[in-house]
Parts: C-alpha cells; sequence; structure tokens
C-alpha cells in the first residue's frame, strides 16, 4: 500500500465521521497538529489554575471559597484528561512539561493577564470559561477519539464554572456602589482579551484551514467569536454592567452584534511573551515540578522497594 | 534517580452506581497500583462517577489490530438473523 492510498483512506475515514484513533493510520501532519493543539489546551488548563490560586486564601465567604476550589480542582483533572489524550499520539508527559517549562510550548494568553480583584474570579468564570465552552463543545465532535471523549468530559464538568462566576459578578453589581464599580472594571479588563481567546481573525489563522479539513475543528475562530459576543451581549445587560466597546450595535438585518476592532498588536504581544505575567506563570510551574522532584523520586523509590520485597518473598515461598 | 522516567500509565475503570460493568475512563500515571486508585478517584469521580474502580497497567493490555478490522468484525455483517427483527411474524402478535 501506497501513503497516497492510506492518505485518501484517511481522508474518507473523515468525510464518513468515523473517528481516528491511536493505531489507526494517520498523516504526521494531522499527529503534529492534534499534539500542539492538545498540548497547549493541556497546558491551558494548568497554568490557568494560577491566577484563580490567588483568590483561594480571600474568598469571601465560605461558599465561595469551596466552590472555587472545586473549579480549580476541576481544571486540574481537565488538564490531566487532556495530556493523556496527547500521550495516545506517541508523546511523553514530560516533553510536554519540558516544552511548557523552556516557553516552547504556548497555553491561552488569557491566563498571563493578572487578577486584580475578587470580582475577577467572577470574570474569569463568566468570560473566559464562557469563551472556553464555546470552544470546546464543538471539539467533543472532534475527529480525534481521545480528544473528543476528553472534551465531552470537560464540557459536562465545565458547565457550573461559568455559572459560578456569573453569579460572582451578579451579586457584586447587585451590592454597593463601590462592589458595582469593582464588577465593571473587571469587564473592562477582562472583555478583550476574553474576546482575543478565539484566535487571530479567520484570514490571518494560520493552523485553521488544515484543522477544519480534517475536523479537528468544526467552526472558525470568528464565527466562534461572534456567537461569545451574541450570548454574553445580553448576559451583561442582566448584571447591569456595559461592555467596554463603543462600536458594538445591533444589526438587525444580520441579527448578530457588531463589535470594534480587535488590538491584535495587544495579542500578538502577550503570545510571544511580553504579557503582564507571561514569566509569572512559567516560573510558578517550574517551580512546583522542581520543587516536587523529591515527592515523584521518593513514591517511585517505595513502589521499586514494594516489588522487591514482593519477589522476594515469592523466592522464598 | 531523580533521572528516573516518568510513572508507568494505568488505564482507569469505574462502575456506576447502576451495576453496570466497570466502563474504560480514561488513564492516569501513578508510581504504583494504590496511587493510581487513590488518583482514578480524585481524577475521575469527583462527582460521584462510581463505586468501584479498576485499574490496569496500559502495557498489560492487547488491543485488536485496527489494521485488520474487515478480517475482525466484517463476518458479523451478513448474519442479521442474530437479530429479532428478521423475523416475520403476524401483526396480531403483539408481545414478542
Amino acid at each position: 500500500m501506497t501513503t497516497i492510498n492510506l492518505e485518501e483512506q484517511f481522508m474518507n475515514r473523515l468525510a464518513l465521521d468515523e473517528k481516528i484513533e491511536p493505531k489507526d493510520w494517520m498523516p504526521e501532519k494531522y499527529r503534529k497538529t492534534l499534539v500542539r493543539q492538545i498540548a497547549q489546551h493541556a497546558h491551558s488548563e494548568i497554568v490557568g489554575m494560577l491566577p484563580e490560586a490567588n483568590y483561594i486564601s480571600r474568598a469571601p465567604s465560605l461558599r465561595r471559597k469551596a466552590a472555587l476550589l472545586a473549579k480549580i480542582q476541576d481544571e486540574a483533572g481537565h488538564g490531566l484528561y487532556l495530556y493523556c489524550a496527547a500521550e495516545t499520539l506517541g508523546v511523553e508527559r514530560d516533553t510536554l512539561f519540558e516544552e511548557l517549562h523552556s516557553g516552547k510550548a504556548k497555553y491561552s494568553s488569557i491566563f498571563n493577564y493578572p487578577t486584580l480583584s475578587w470580582a475577577d474570579m467572577g470574570a474569569i468564570g463568566w468570560l473566559v470559561d464562557g469563551a472556553a465552552i464555546l470552544n470546546q463543545v464543538p471539539l467533543c465532535k472532534c475527529s480525534y477519539g481521545p480528544y473528543a471523549r476528553a472534551m465531552v468530559r470537560v464540557c459536562k464538568e465545565e458547565s457550573f464554572h461559568q455559572r459560578q462566576g456569573f453569579e460572582i459578578l451578579l451579586t457584586l453589581s447587585n451590592g454597593s456602589e463601590a462592589q458595582k464599580q469593582m464588577a465593571q472594571d473587571s469587564l473592562n479588563r477582562w472583555w478583550w482579551p476574553s474576546m482575543m481567546m478565539f484566535g487571530p481573525s479567520d484570514a490571518d489563522s494560520t493552523n485553521s484551514e488544515y484543522s477544519m479539513k480534517t475536523k479537528i475543528k468544526r467552526f472558525s475562530n470568528d464565527e466562534l467569536r461572534q456567537r461569545f459576543v451574541d450570548a454574553t451581549k445580553p448576559q451583561a445587560d442582566i448584571l447591569g454592567l456595559t461592555i467596554p466597546d463603543p462600536n458594538l450595535k445591533y444589526n438587525e438585518e444580520t441579527k448578530h452584534w457588531e463589535y470594534g476592532e480587535i488590538d491584535w498588536e495587544e495579542f500578538n504581544n502577550v503570545v510571544q511573551g511580553h504579557g503582564a505575567c507571561n514569566k509569572l506563570r512559567v516560573k510558578a510551574r517550574k517551580d512546583a515540578w522542581e520543587e516536587g522532584q523529591w515527592v515523584r523520586d521518593a513514591a517511585t523509590a517505595y513502589a521499586e522497594k514494594k516489588e522487591l520485597r514482593k519477589s522476594q518473598t515469592k523466592q522464598v515461598a | 534517580m531523580s533521572n528516573s522516567k516518568s510513572w508507568p500509565l494505568w488505564e482507569v475503570f469505574i462502575r456506576s452506581k447502576h451495576g453496570l460493568s466497570h466502563k474504560h475512563v480514561g488513564s492516569l500515571h501513578a508510581s504504583d497500583a494504590d496511587m493510581a486508585i487513590e488518583n482514578a478517584r480524585d481524577v475521575y469521580t469527583r462527582r460521584q462517577e462510581g463505586i468501584s474502580i479498576w485499574v490496569v497497567e496500559s502495557k498489560s493490555i492487547t488491543a485488536s489490530d485496527p489494521k485488520l478490522n474487515d478480517a475482525m468484525f466484517e463476518p458479523a455483517e451478513d448474519k442479521v438473523y442474530r437479530h429479532p427483527t428478521f423475523y416475520e411474524l403476524p401483526d396480531e402478535l403483539k408481545h414478542m
């Protein structure tokens, strides 16, 4: 069988909406695209814990603290599901970590922005998780089986994340003038970075075409961004908060909200490592990895000792 | 020691409350079986998904070869008589 034949068969399977599984033949480009995307997604879940961890000890009530802890624990879990999905493509977990620590691998730029007030826990849940859900729901139908299955679990668990964020902002916007101001300030800072979460405009998105062709991705960046704006504007109205975009206006014909120009220069700067917290985030991950080395070593030594004892007992018997 | 390779990979199977078979839910790394069970509890049952966990080291699993799928699974394709709907029964027979 020639490679051309295999490639044709592969595309035929995609056309029939069959899932591609780890041991199936796949083009190298498909494998590489998936490894890059799934790893980036996993890193985003793991790094995404850091801006919120900042507020665990300062949550305003036990209820809020329990919810925030549960959300962050979910994110750790989601990172683990995704690393496993990436590993089915033949890449080692440690290699993925090394790429995150060395800066070779990217994660969602949104986590390079600082969390300055408690209201940011609300804005992250509402906007950042809201945008993530819109990105992730179509991934449940991704052509690669292990990724799709991981996303089903993630999406099921994530719906509470957005609700808890919205509830935080709703409470603040119904509170004192200062609390409402805090909520508005948070929306002002998180709106545009959330819009950027969908990635570059379709015309400038280098990886989109291949991902759409191979059904890794089902909707374009701009399509998903539009859905986000349409879903979020009425929610902001319920909160009584103003989206910081003077050009936001409803188009009666298209039935969509039109929005202003995104600052792509800021986006590129943050992607390239010049955001407020890039260095801090990667350092926190590296420290956690290095300081945890003795724990990993101890567990390995303990497992080896138990294994050895078991074989010795067998020999005696 | 500190250069030791990463912990082995384990496949996790969970049985829900409803008495169905253990079902594969995913995989994780752990240094030994006990840790694999504990990690599986934290990673895969945060919302009461199960009442029993199995873990199996991934390398112990033998899988069928997808390249041989035709030979493996095609023979069942033309045996419709193995399904109840194959049989023609009179309309007045309401339950069977």
